[in-house]
């Protein structure tokens, strides 16, 4: 299958290898993966703050460089979930586009039908899920299969997993005092846990969690479960 | 075309922006426990008994789909409401705002000649600031719900719709009930119990002998006039059935057209709310019943902003609450700030939604900071048994929050649009990618390490709690142009 | 313009010249799915679970079952139109309201009430008085400490649906699950506050 990578501009920039580890990954599995390299930003930041005006030109944008694809991937439950539920109302013409953009874990156990993918990783695991890709795209359990499966890996739960870390985008910075007071709760039971590595299907929200976990000197890294299952056995 | 309609006034916006307000409330440390530990309680006990039924998610989309009815008829169902009560013997009356309904209830007050009142816990009553305007008239107003006998005793305001004294625990409510109770028993402790049989008896001659109790209403039917009270301890009751004359502060947003959408209701508001399959009492009572309760029954129909909020047709259905308190016991913001900051009766998400829209979202104060005052995390709309989707209207009102200020200087703005710009083209924006990624390599040079602990303006915010990611060595795109 | 024409003014302003809603879907559960005993062994769990006393009985054990759970009550009181056999085992005084009504004191002063009910709720354990046969004014059912109600088991209705359709909505009506209660500390659950803080149902079954 031919698959489209929508690698968001926050992976493009700050995170690099998230982007890598899907396009590994995919083609591990035996699909063609393109990046069209019109795309750019889907526009969340900007819709969420309320500048829908200067949003609009992004959705267009995004509609452009990806709507001769069947499929699209993208390793973030937020913008996936910018893209499903704000596109429509935004410009009626992205609705189409919309249905065909998955979130990695979706692509790999939805349409692709794999749960095992064929990756090793010998660590102790915890799993944040983020709240777009727990609310709006109903993710479920599907990225905790995909983990399950990996080989050695121990996936240990996280006490109020469903509980939001505290980033939700320009809160972070426009009410930063609640946000770091839900971040401190985040890291607490994240180093309850015991675990190595915290994995989420957000580098924004990780980017948070992981600044939050080195500030304070916590000995768990912060990797998005892309990394985890791009990673062969 | 809301900006046409007037908007409420009353207990709606403080002066505060939120996050100014939420920093003070952060650093209460018994509070936060308190907070932590009811909302965890309470937040167990709904997913418990909405579990049990099997019909959930049908009875939300049923419990939407009439308050939108109701909505879209909704001059047609107060008049038909009126009328039905008139016919079986109430007085109905309506306010433009806090102010004349303040007027209309003292009057009505007056003219039975009483000195004091008793009330049932009500959120209109609240918002209108009911209790200060009889005070002004020299009638004295006693809160019967525990939880609102408790903050009226401490001279504090609600922090939370339903359990207005969330913020405090057991020992604080001692303390309280010792210090400022005139009738409270000596010796008294902290046993829940204890406490609760203690407002018992402070209240229980004030309910035998009122001539006059005040109300809110739940629901409203326009079909018959009836109205509509759920409540736990029997406070509603007593005030609902003893005295000579009940006055009833209703927003004309609660109605619903019959009587038989209550099944509806009454499986979705206390299963919401305090996580009870049924709460202890219900009362509905229409006009007059001879022998029966009140002889003479007032009904203050309130607007206070109600109609300029519906005027937003994205924005209105944050009229359809139904006042369960369920997206507050969920939401990790209120959870760790409480409902002070908020400013207003109504806090948590649903007020974050409904305070900006009756104040208009423009407003100086905390009003036009309310909206951002969420990480979207949907919590609330998932747990909303009228299925409001409040981080849809945030974002609404962002919106509009944004565009009142148009045209004037701010740094978000210009910052905002630049990105915009950058990002509206794949060219300006690898270009800017590179310079990113260029501009930060010195310094994960000097840094040896690819985190920042201190930033500038305005990502110090970030940098205060949390280390910042610098830009990799390669951008994605560069990664993908050298190896493909 | 006086109030009320303005508020309906506005009110239509705001929702525009053709203001509509989608239809309302009804397709939630209105029956239970139990037989009649099931019904009845849910309705006895969930009063059980809100501190309720119960007791069941046939109409031959009736009275004698009243006359249990009055044990101890000196003062009862009881609606003008209680059925006489009900009290034949109640060694006490019943004194009726009506046609002279109870005072609020004469109210306050009395151990028990004891009413019937004019329909339950089985899945949330919830008895309905409307003012109807055996139940009297809400008061009498209010300021007393503890009330005895006998349902009969042709009144226990599924839930909340089904017993919303048995009652005339004009008549003034109190539904009760439970005695009194508050959840106003930590959210805590305590029974006994201003109404009722003894509750007890008398089932009877044919």
């Amino acid at each position: 299958m031919r698959i489209a990578l929508f690698v968001t501009c926050v992976n493009d920039l700050l995170y690099p290898d998230t982007g890598k580890a899907v396009v590994r990954l995919l083609e591990r599995l035996g699909h063609q993966v393109d990046f069209p390299e019109a795309q750019t930003c889907c526009g969340q930041m900007h819709a969420n703050s309320g500048y829908r005006d200067e949003a609009v030109p992004l959705v267009r944008g995004f509609v452009e460089a990806f709507d001769r694809y069947d499929a699209v991937v993208a390793p973030s439950g937020s913008c996936v979930a910018m893209v499903r539920e704000s596109y429509p109302r935004l410009v009626p013409e992205a609705a189409g586009i919309a249905e065909r953009v998955y979130e990695l874990s979706e692509l790999l156990v939805d349409v692709l039908g794999v749960t095992d993918v064929g990756a090793s990783f010998p660590y102790r695991v915890t799993y944040h899920p983020t709240c777009h890709g727990l609310r709006m795209l109903r993710l479920g359990d599907k990225p905790l299969r995909l983990l399950r499966a990996v080989e050695g890996l121990e996936l240990v739960p996280l006490p109020g997993a469903e509980e939001c870390c505290g980033f939700g985008g320009t809160f972070a910075l426009k009410n930063s005092d609640v946000s770091t007071a839900m971040l401190a709760d985040k890291c607490a039971a994240i180093c309850d846990t015991g675990a190595d590595v915290i994995a989420a299907a957000d580098n924004s929200c990780l980017a948070h969690i992981g600044g939050g976990l080195s500030r304070r000197g916590a000995p768990v890294r912060v990797m998005h479960y892309a990394e985890i299952l791009g990673g062969g056995s | 075309m809301s900006e046409r309609l007037p908007h409420g006034s009353g207990r709606l916006a403080g002066p505060r922006p939120f996050p100014d307000a939420a920093v003070v409330e952060l650093g209460k440390p018994q509070l936060r426990a308190n907070l932590h530990k009811a909302t965890h309680t309470i937040r167990n006990k709904r997913a418990r008994v909405v579990d049990e039924l099997p019909d959930w998610e049908k009875l939300r989309l049923a419990g939407s789909a009439i308050k939108s009815d109701v909505m879209a008829r909704l001059p047609e169902l107060l008049v038909q409401f009126e009328a039905a009560a008139t016919a079986a013997g109430a007085t109905v009356h309506w306010a433009r705002d806090a102010a004349e309904a303040c007027e209309v209830v003292t009057g009505l007050v007056r003219e039975t000649g009483a000195d004091e009142v008793v009330k049932v816990k009500s959120m209109a009553t609240q918002e209108i600031e009911l209790n200060e305007a009889l005070e002004a008239a020299g009638i004295t107003a006693t809160e019967t719900d525990l939880a609102e006998l408790i903050v009226q005793l401490n001279d504090d305001q609600p922090s939370h719709i339903l359990v207005p004294a969330i913020h405090y625990n057991r020992s604080q409510i001692r303390d309280i009930f010792t210090e400022r109770m005139g009738d409270a028993p000596a010796g008294l402790t902290d046993e829940p119990r204890v406490l609760a049989e203690a407002a018992r008896l402070h209240l229980r001659r004030k309910f035998l002998s009122s001539k006059v109790a005040i109300s809110g209403a739940n629901f409203a039917v326009a079909e018959t006039g009836t109205l509509v009270v759920l409540e736990s301890e029997g406070n509603g009751r007593m005030c609902l059935t003893l005295p000579e004359t009940l006055i009833s502060v209703v927003g004309v947003e609660k109605l619903l057209p019959s009587f038989t959408d209550l099944e509806v209701f009454l499986q979705l508001l206390p299963r919401s709310s305090t996580g009870e399959r049924m709460n202890p009492y219900t009362s509905m009572w229409t006009g007059v019943t001879p022998g029966d309760g009140p002889q003479n029954v007032h009904i203050v129909l309130i607007d206070n902003g109600r109609s300029a909020t519906l005027a937003d047709e994205v924005g209105r259905q944050a009229l359809h609450c139904i006042r369960c308190s369920a997206c507050m016991n969920v939401c990790p913001v209120y959870e760790r700030v409480g409902g002070h900051a908020y400013q207003s009766v109504y806090p948590g998400p649903i007020g974050a939604i409904l305070s900006p829209q009756m104040t208009g979202v423009s407003a100086s104060g905390v009003s036009s900071t309310l909206p951002f005052a969420s990480t979207l995390c949907g919590a609330c709309y998932d747990v909303c048994p009228v299925r409001i989707n409040i981080p849809e209207v945030l974002v609404h009102l962002r919106q509009e929050a944004v565009d009142a200020h148009r045209g004037k200087p701010s740094a978000e703005r210009t910052a905002m649009k630049a990105m915009g710009w950058v990002m509206g083209d794949r060219r300006r924006y690898a270009r800017a990618l590179r310079a990113a990624r260029a501009g930060s390599a010195p310094l994960a040079a000097v840094l040896r390490r690819r985190k920042v602990r201190r930033l500038p303006w305005p990502m110090s915010a970030w940098t205060a709690s949390r280390d910042a990611p610098l830009p990799a060595t390669e951008t994605f795109r560069d990664w993908w142009r050298r190896t493909r | 313009m006086n109030a009320r024409d303005e508020i309906l003014a506005r009110l239509r302003t705001a929702l525009g010249p053709t203001p509509s809603a989608p239809p309302v879907p009804r397709d939630y559960r209105v029956d239970d799915d139990l037989d009649d005993a099931a019904r009845l062994e849910t309705f006895v769990d969930r009063l059980v679970d809100y501190k309720a006393e119960v007791t069941r009985c046939t109409p031959d054990t009736l009275a004698e079952a009243v006359g249990a759970a009055l044990a101890g009550v000196e003062r009862l009181v009881v609606p003008g139109d209680v059925p006489e056999g009900w009290l034949s085992a109640y060694p006490g005084t019943a004194v009726a309201d009506g046609p002279q009504p109870l005072t609020v004191s004469d109210l306050d002063d009395a151990d028990a009430v004891l009413t019937g009910c004019a329909v339950a709720a089985a899945l949330t354990g919830t008895i309905v008085l409307d003012g109807g046969a055996g139940q009297g004014r809400r008061a009498l059912t209010l300021v007393p400490d503890h009330h005895v109600c006998v349902v009969t088991a042709d009144q226990v209705v599924g839930g909340v649906p089904a017993a919303i359709r048995r009652l005339a909505p004009t008549r003034p009506l109190t539904f009760i699950s439970g005695p009194s209660a508050t959840s106003d500390i930590e959210l805590n659950r305590v029974e006994g506050v201003h109404g009722p803080r003894r509750l007890h149902v008398i089932i009877v079954e044919s």
